[in-house]
């Protein structure tokens, strides 16, 4: 591999995981913020907000996914090798 | 992966981090990934017997296995029922059911079974949906199966969907038709590829006991990423087959 396009794809992979984990951490954090102050006002809802909750958590986390998956691709299947 | 094998200087007995090696199989002019076809055979296979040994001897109050898989069907049929809504959930049962479970299962076996003891002249045995091709199949079947329903229910009247509720959004609507396969199979791809890697690059770095949460978290991800797909493949349909009470203008009401 042409040393600059693996220096470079070493780069792109790290920002592409670091940088799109900022929004869905920042995202993560207010929906489990907001769910335990639901869970304080309403505690006899927690199973329903529990559900909820862990199902919107794994749709955030699947946009850092996103990232791994073009990092992986940059790092084991590098297009322009 | 050589970068990785440079944290094993003792050369232990590990499971070796490949990514990207196939054990490759070759079809006439085609290249597959024997490992992913062996994996999923197997998991079909379980999820066969499973069924037959369920529905062999059924009786009116169910006891042990019985049990468990009424216990799996009354789940997935809920599921379906709260996306597609009561009047048609029916038909779609047996097809969100294969979704879930499958998928279930096999993100399951490659975190259960011991699938490394096997050696392979290439590549290793693992999860099948931690595979780009398999579950871009998955959610290519289940984009035909919403547009299925769509034409199914309506005709022609399907297209009407495009422009709801303004014209403005036909675009967008056309996008989202390739948008949700890709998210669909991307989602589940990276989150059971990561898994396997970050337990793999725990078990090189600390081999014993200290990989242990990471595994049960691992787990709870797959089974989290098994529940996903099929209430979202769920999803699509019931929102391919809804009617619009707005548009009709009192034909309904």
């Amino acid at each position: 591999m042409n040393p600059t396009v693996a220096a470079a794809s070493v780069l792109a992979a790290a920002l592409a995981v670091g940088l799109g984990a900022i929004g869905p951490g920042i995202g993560q954090g207010n929906a489990a913020g907001q769910a335990v102050e639901g869970i304080a006002r309403q505690p006899e809802a927690e199973g329903k907000i529990r559900g909820t909750l862990l199902l919107s958590l794994a749709f955030m986390e699947a946009l850092t996914i996103y990232g791994l998956v073009v990092a992986l691709v940059l790092l084991f299947a590098n297009p322009f090798a | 992966m050589e970068m990785l094998t440079v944290l094993n200087p003792l050369n232990l007995p590990l499971a070796e981090l490949e990514v990207g090696k196939q054990f490759y199989w070759h079809l006439g002019n085609l290249e597959i990934h024997g490992q992913v076809f062996l994996t999923s055979w197997f998991v079909i296979g379980l999820l066969l017997i499973a069924s037959i040994l369920a529905t062999r001897k059924i009786q009116l109050v169910p006891a042990g296995f019985q049990n468990m898989m009424e216990y799996a069907m009354e789940f997935i049929r809920s599921l379906a029922k709260d996306q597609i809504g009561e009047k048609e959930y029916r038909p779609w049962v047996p097809f969100i059911g294969t979704l879930f479970l499958f998928i279930f299962v096999s993100n399951w076996s490659g975190a259960l079974l011991p699938w490394k003891l096997i050696h392979l002249p290439d590549g290793e045995l693992a999860a099948p949906t931690g595979d780009i091709n398999t579950t871009i199949a998955l959610a290519l079947i289940t984009s035909l199966a919403y547009f299925y329903a769509g034409f199914s229910k309506k005709g022609l009247g399907y297209f009407g969907n495009y422009v709801q509720p303004v014209a403005f959004m036909l675009p967008f609507k056309m996008i989202e038709d390739f948008t949700k396969p890709l998210s669909l199979s991307f989602r589940l791809f990276g989150n059971i590829l990561a898994d396997e890697l970050v337990v793999g690059v725990l078990v090189l770095l600390v081999p014993l006991f200290l990989p242990l949460p990471l595994m049960v978290l691992g787990l709870f991800t797959s089974a989290i990423q098994a529940l996903i797909f099929a209430t979202l493949a769920a999803a699509y349909i019931g929102e391919a087959m809804e009617e619009h009470h707005g548009e009709g203008h009192g034909e309904h009401h």
